[in-house]
């Protein structure tokens, strides 16, 4: 009997940790941490290079720009600093960007950023890791229409619109000693200098991506606000429940 | 037909209204049996005394249903069900509508939530042995319920027109492709269309919103009146009926209202805190509850690399999937086999021989050279099986008992098999296709059918202890 008992946890312990064998398997992308943050100073920057650098190309279609108040800023704010083409306060950020002359240009019309942030999220990390390493993975290829590849999303058609800011990277090969072998590595190297040193640009797509991910969701702060009211309520009303259901029962033994 | 006039109710509560309530009450009961209701399915609707933590699930699962058709209901308010703005009005839903966010989170969580309340509910089922007799037709009218449900899910996954809404629905609907001879017809009439348009979008929606929230409100309607026809199992599975009291109560059973009511307003406020908490802290819930392929916009022309269906049905999608070529063989020894049991066990000539010509044209179908269907038929067939082999429990268990308390080691290791196999296929539902995946789902998928298909024998063979004669705390 203590045999087959042991045989039946042996097995159990096999099916449970079947779904292991398979983790090793699979490719995954190595995203560096978005230090993301709810700084209102940090989205309100991010919202300006938002504007500047990104809404050009790539419209924000189910965004206000008078959402922005929510980061701290007044319809007037918004009009004098980010609106730059005459739309209202009210309308969403789309582009003048005609879909068929972008297909011409990079391939690919340049999608949509409004959810950008949550649908770039996968197993191997958050949208905003996934944009905050993609955002400085450009580097340098000959081989590619626009010259710019990256590392995160390989033949991407983007160009990198922020090299001025950034600079040129290339990627080197790095021979390094792996187990017992030499193993290549792939690194990004900053071969030009841009305008900004490789530490104010981190914290320039920290920022953007701060954006971003606030503009994917804007309620996302308000909703764990009003979170933690529901929660404690739900635990005041559950002493209550807890206590007349208490008192209902003590009659059934 | 003069009906004879019914007592005057007699409202016994304190307050200065009480005479006009009670004059209310008893206009309203001398034309519709309001008390009579009152008092068969609450006040004096005995229920066993001995319910544990398993018997919160089948008041939750209303609840939630109740959810469900509320927020459906807002929703609906701005939802376009139009391909060229069904998308965008999901977002408009996010962000314009007030408090539109809340209401989207609340029915997607509890798209989620209904299903692991159900699957609890279910699993509470086959712990007690409440689908013995004579609960065989609540059994089924609940598996009835979880079908709709799962119909319902399906159509109203492709409403937010999201790339994984778009694909996971062209997954499905090309299983019906794979029928033979009727299949790529049925397909497109499920369709409406060549491809899936607004067509099908409009469709799926006229599904979710209408008909089937009506098949399952009549469906639980159903469950709930052959429940309250025979009576609720209870954890020791033995039945409170044959012990009454000098007025014809249940010695061991307690009136549902007040005692179950409290009990289950304390579950349900359990219960809402962990709902709320998903709803406002993580609506997402790591990709599980809203996949994050789905905030890209529908694209006909770009497959996603990895195509998964939302967590509920993943179980069901690796034993699909689990279906090779190479499969076939063993599903074939293994049809052989469960053949060959009929025919040395079963006492009846008719059932022998019934075994073996089913089993050979089984057989036949599946590895009979030109004769054999497809793969990927037998994977839409199993995977249907695997639902619907659930309807058969009633008369696969045959254990003299019915409560797993009672049940001997036999059976309980099945059942922890069975439920250890279901959660890792649904594991491996949401996972890439690897060998040693695929390889683990098809043991799944053996042992999934044969802790059904083996029941019969195991669960006579099982050493049972002796059911107590009363309830037990």
């Amino acid at each position: 009997m203590a045999k087959n008992m042991n045989k039946m946890k042996m097995l159990f312990a096999a099916l449970l940790s079947a779904p292991l064998l398979a983790l090793g398997a699979a490719d995954h992308l190595k995203l560096d941490r978005a230090p993301l943050s709810e700084d209102q100073a940090s989205l309100q920057r991010g919202a300006r290079h938002f504007v500047n650098y990104c809404l050009n190309c790539h419209s924000a279609g189910y965004m206000r720009y008078n959402r922005l108040r929510d980061i701290g800023l007044t319809d007037q704010q918004i009009l004098d600093n980010l609106v730059f083409t005459g739309v209202k306060v009210g309308d969403l950020m789309k582009v003048g960007m005609d879909a068929k002359d972008a297909k011409g240009w990079f391939g690919v019309p340049p999608p949509d950023l409004s959810v950008i942030a949550r649908s770039r999220a996968s197993a191997d990390g958050s949208g905003a890791d996934w944009l905050y390493t993609y955002l400085r993975g450009f580097y340098r290829d000959a081989a590619r229409p626009s010259g710019w590849n990256n590392t995160v999303f390989p033949n991407v058609g983007m160009p990198h619109a922020l090299w001025a800011l950034q600079g040129e990277q290339v990627l080197e090969e790095h021979k390094v000693r792996g187990d017992g072998y030499l193993k290549t590595e792939m690194k990004l190297k900053l071969d030009k200098p841009g305008q900004l040193t490789p530490i104010e640009y981190d914290r320039m797509v920290a920022d953007l991506v701060n954006y971003l991910v606030f503009m994917a969701e804007p309620v996302q702060a308000g909703r764990k606000t009003i979170g933690m009211f529901v929660l404690l309520a739900l635990g005041l009303l559950f002493i209550l429940a807890y206590a007349l259901k208490k008192e209902y029962w003590k009659d059934v033994h | 037909m003069a009906a004879t006039p019914k007592e005057p109710v007699q409202f016994t509560g304190a307050g200065p209204l009480n005479p006009l309530v009670s004059c209310t009450l008893t206009w309203v009961d001398q034309r519709f049996p309001l008390m009579a209701l009152w008092r068969d399915h609450l006040s004096q609707y005995y229920a066993p005394k001995n319910f544990n933590f398993w018997y919160f699930f089948g008041s939750l699962a209303m609840l939630v249903l109740v959810i469900q058709i509320v927020t459906g209901i807002f929703l609906v308010m701005h939802y376009k069900p139009s391909a060229a703005e069904a998308f965008a009005s999901v977002e408009y839903i996010m962000r314009d509508v007030p408090a539109g966010w809340f209401i989207r989170y609340m029915h997607s969580t509890g798209a989620s939530a209904f299903f692991i309340v159900v699957y609890l509910h279910m699993f509470r089922g086959l712990l007690y042995g409440s689908y013995r007799q004579p609960r065989e037709l609540i059994w089924i009218f609940g598996m009835l319920i979880y079908l709709c449900l799962m119909a319902e899910a399906f159509f109203g996954y492709l409403l937010p027109w999201g790339q994984m809404s778009f694909w996971g629905a062209q997954v499905i609907i090309n299983l019906f492709d794979a029928l033979p001879l009727i299949g790529p017809d049925l397909s497109t009439w499920i369709r409406g269309d060549f491809v899936i348009s607004d067509a099908t979008l409009n469709r799926f929606f006229a599904f979710h919103v209408i008909a089937l929230p009506l098949v399952l409100l009549g469906l639980v309607a159903a469950h709930i009146m052959a429940l309250h026809e025979v009576g609720s199992n209870n954890p020791d599975g033995v039945e409170i009926k044959k012990h009454k009291d000098a007025q014809g109560h249940p010695l061991d059973g307690i009136p549902f209202h007040p005692y179950y009511t409290v009990k289950d307003i304390l579950g349900a406020v359990v219960f809402l805190f962990l709902f709320f908490l998903v709803v406002f802290f993580m609506p997402e819930m790591g990709g599980y509850f809203l996949e994050y392929n789905n905030f890209i916009p529908a694209d006909p022309l770009k497959t996603p690399p990895h195509i998964a269906p939302v967590w509920y049905f993943t179980p069901y999608y690796s034993i699909l999937r689990a279906i090779t070529e190479e499969f076939m063989l063993v599903l074939a020894i293994g049809t052989a086999a469960y053949a060959l049991l009929i025919w040395l066990t079963a006492r009846d000539q008719r059932v022998k021989f019934a075994a073996l010509g089913i089993g050979l044209v089984v057989i036949v179908l599946m590895k009979g050279g030109p004769l054999a269907l497809e793969a990927k038929v037998w994977g839409v067939a199993m995977m249907g099986a695997a639902t619907l082999i659930f309807f058969l429990m009633p008369w696969l268990d045959r254990s003299p008992v019915k409560s797993i308390r009672y049940k001997g080691g036999l059976f309980k290791a099945a059942l922890a098999i069975f439920v250890i196999v279901f959660l890792v296929l649904g594991y491996y539902g949401t996972q890439t296709v690897t060998p040693a995946g695929t390889l683990i789902s098809q043991i799944g998928t053996l042992l999934y059918f044969a802790f059904f298909l083996l029941m019969p024998w195991y669960s006579v063979m099982d050493k049972t202890k002796p059911e107590p004669d009363r309830v037990t705390q």
